[in-house]
């Protein structure tokens, strides 16, 4: 069955009505070039302050609330590792309630969830695959920086094939990460959301707008944001947008919606070889040739399959 | 006017926490606390209960959720046992470190392994340091009562913690007893609305749960410790206000059998009353014992332990849980220790009793009466009637 999905309320933003505003202040201690501040920083510049942001243990929990210290202009809770999920459900229904009743008038402010790749698809899955399955009307964002970074890059189930990680190291036995990365935005659209879409903080007007629709929508959405992590990518932290940029371009990390169950496909029209992203990063130095022929041969064999998902549907669309 | 059923207990606690008019139930089934979550859950759904109702993927997320609509304003309400309780584990901490009052059922039951389904005290002992106001019930009423009570004592200003109700799985929680079930004035007169003493809110942003320092985690903790200690006070006012406005007294610790007895049993829960019979028995038969109940378990009612245990020269402390590799059961080490370099310390005897379900009688009672006075029970502890298979 088709599913109308509808964005009441949805702005567009543009570079010229680009807001202001900054919800995530600068002066938290996120290392230079991190993709992740820079992805939530768009993240909440697009939700603006009437949020109530949920951010599990991580990377950003950390570098953003050392107390007496907070980057965070709106309020924000940081429980654990494995529950932001479930405590953004709590959030949603607890102010439901109080709305319902009364007890608390007004707007009702979005509810954001922020996990890291780990918080999200290894340990936080099942928290976050109930609250999605439950309904609630939130946004969850995945901050994919294909490891742990926050305790010294060790590898997740987001970790890509062949990356050296801490826990997944290249050496003379060994190609690093063993297997390839689990399609954690395929997951989430599996549960029939309304929403669901992979952006980068290298195309950051696509980002934006794809965050609007999320909080437009009534209903869980979900997005999935590649964010580089030059600590532990070993790339110069100067050149994480051009990384990010190169990731798409490449085929590696395409960014498509999902919407009401339709794949919606930004075709890459001149892909560029996976090698020349990979050589931006340490982490992929000790591959061979045949070894990046394999990743080539990988990235192309599900690159297809969402052509297909979106044929499917009708919704394949050219580059722009 | 209140009126008096006869229900099972667990619909009794389910009826307490509508009478609080909770805002979010979330949880997660298992035995023996399904029935107080199902009866909740029909509450909402025939509108007796204007409530968001979250069934939770695990406990951990009851737990979670709970967290997150209390951080969010709404008055929470959950339950649990056992497996239930030991996943939340991590949570219940964090629960009580951001001052979040909320109420929880624990019917206690044995943990796993071997699975059990059956009461002991295991499940909760196992949780005894995780900042949470904790109450023990006896019977019914006192389950449909204290249930209440949680909720003004968690959301006192001068508390801000969570609350954890524990009753005995199946020997209370499925027992049909005669309770009195306040009306809605009367409850609401009792318990006014939740007012948080601070919220995530967009207009008045906080905050919560951010990372703590070696220079400011020690006096976070003692922080949480002094409200819990600071809490004692507030309960007894609770209680004491229960009293006035229902005629029904709640101590923090009761006492009853003879007067300065010379023996005491010590007991927490449900096993109290099979105990207060034995020592009735016992009384009959010309014996100078008495008993002691301990409602108030977190914080430890020191003051009002020393003074009911006035001149008794024994003290034998039923536990209802082992605690491997310790000198003694969690409930007695505590005794111990509050009684230790004291002159006026008694001779303490640990009796670990009913674990995984194992039935207590009145019978068990007089004859740990019996060996104790015999001085065979003396150091460390005895696991009550463990069978030889040999
Ligand atoms: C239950 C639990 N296990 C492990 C940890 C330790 N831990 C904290 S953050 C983290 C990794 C976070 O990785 P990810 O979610 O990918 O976020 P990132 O730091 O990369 O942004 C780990 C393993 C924890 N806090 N809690
Ligand atoms: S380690 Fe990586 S993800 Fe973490 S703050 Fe630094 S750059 Fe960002």
């Amino acid at each position: 069955m088709h599913k109308e999905i509808q964005f009441p309320g949805f702005k567009k933003i543009t570079a010229k009505n680009m807001p202001w505003d900054k919800v995530v202040a600068s002066g938290h201690r996120a290392c230079q070039g991190c993709g992740e501040i820079l992805a939530m920083g768009m993240v909440m510049k697009a939700v603006g302050r009437d949020a109530i942001v949920a951010n599990a243990t991580g990377c950003m929990e950390i570098v953003t609330s050392p107390y007496p210290q907070s980057a965070w202009e709106c309020p924000w809770i940081h429980v654990a590792f494995e529950n932001t999920g479930a405590v953004a459900s709590g959030i949603e229904a607890g102010l439901k309630a109080l709305h319902r009743k009364g007890r608390v008038q007004g707007e009702m402010p979005s509810v954001i969830a922020f996990g890291g790749d780990g918080a999200t698809a290894d340990i936080g899955l099942q928290s976050l695959s109930g609250a999605l399955e439950r309904g609630h009307n939130f946004v969850y964002v995945c901050l994919d920086n294909e490891a742990y970074m926050n305790t010294g890059i060790q590898r997740s189930s987001s970790t890509p094939w062949g990356a050296s990680t801490t826990t997944s190291p290249a050496g003379s036995k060994s190609k690093g990460q063993r297997t390839f990365k689990k399609n954690m935005p395929a997951i989430a659209a599996a549960h029939d959301i309304p929403y669901v879409a992979t952006a980068s903080p290298a195309f950051h007007l696509d980002l934006m707008n794809k965050v609007r629709k999320a909080v437009s929508v009534e209903g869980p959405a979900y997005l999935h944001i590649y964010s580089p992590c030059p600590t532990g990518w070993r790339c110069k932290p100067e050149q994480s947008i051009e990384v990010a940029k190169l990731a798409v371009t490449s085929k590696v990390f395409p960014l498509y919606e999902v919407i009401g169950g339709e794949w919606h496909l930004k075709k890459t029209a001149k892909p560029k070889p996976v090698e020349e992203y990979l050589k931006t990063q340490r982490r992929f130095r000790h591959l061979t040739p045949d070894d990046i022929a394999i990743i080539q041969e990988h990235v192309d064999w599900e690159y297809a399959r969402l052509e297909r998902l979106a044929a499917m549907t009708d919704s394949v669309e050219d580059e722009e | 006017m209140g009126k008096r059923i006869g229900t099972e207990v667990s619909l009794g606690v389910a009826e307490a926490a509508r009478l609080a008019n909770v805002d979010v139930v979330s949880a997660y089934p298992i035995t023996p606390q399904t029935h107080i979550v199902e009866e909740l859950s029909e509450y909402v759904a025939n509108g007796h209960l204007d409530a968001e109702f979250i069934p939770v993927e695990s406990e951990h997320s009851a737990m979670s959720a709970a967290v997150g609509a209390g951080a969010a304003g709404a008055r929470v309400y959950t339950a649990t046992a056992a497996q239930g309780l030991a996943l939340m584990h991590e949570i219940l901490f964090i629960a009580s470190s951001m001052r979040l009052p909320m109420v929880m059922t624990v019917a206690n039951r044995a943990l796993s392994g071997p699975i059990s389904i059956w009461n002991d005290h295991s499940d909760i002992m196992a949780e005894k340091d995780i900042g949470w106001v904790q109450l023990f019930v006896e019977n019914g009423q006192e389950a449909l009562d204290l249930t209440l009570a949680a909720f003004a004592i968690g959301e006192d200003h001068r508390v801000l913690l969570p609350v954890a109700v524990n009753m005995d799985g199946f020997i209370l929680s499925h027992m049909i007893e005669p309770m009195v079930v306040p009306d809605q004035e009367e409850a609401d007169a009792f318990l006014p609305a939740y007012e948080p003493a601070m919220r995530l809110d967009p207009k008045n942003p906080v905050t919560m749960g951010p990372v703590g320092m070696p220079e400011v985690y020690t006096e976070a903790k003692v922080q949480c410790e002094q409200a819990l200690l600071g809490s004692k006070p507030v309960v007894k006012e609770v209680l004491d206000r229960f009293a006035d406005q229902f005629g029904r007294r709640y101590e923090l610790v009761e006492k009853n059998g003879k007067e300065n007895a010379k023996a005491l049993f010590l007991t927490m829960g449900a096993l109290g009353e099979t105990c207060m019979t034995a020592v009735d028995g016992l009384i009959k038969d010309g014996e100078d014992v008495g008993q002691v109940r301990l409602r108030l378990w977190r914080p430890f009612p020191e003051e009002e332990f020393l003074e009911a245990c006035r001149g008794a020269e024994r003290i034998i402390v039923i536990d209802r849980a082992l605690s491997p590799g310790c000198i003694n059961g969690p409930l007695a080490v505590d005794i111990k220790s509050l009684f230790y370099g004291r002159d006026d310390a008694p001779e303490i005897v640990n009796v670990i009793a009913g674990l995984g379900g194992r039935d207590v009688t009145t019978e068990d009672f007089r004859e740990i009466y019996a060996r104790a006075s015999g001085g065979e029970l003396d150091g460390g502890y005895t696991v009550w009637g463990v069978k030889s298979y040999a």
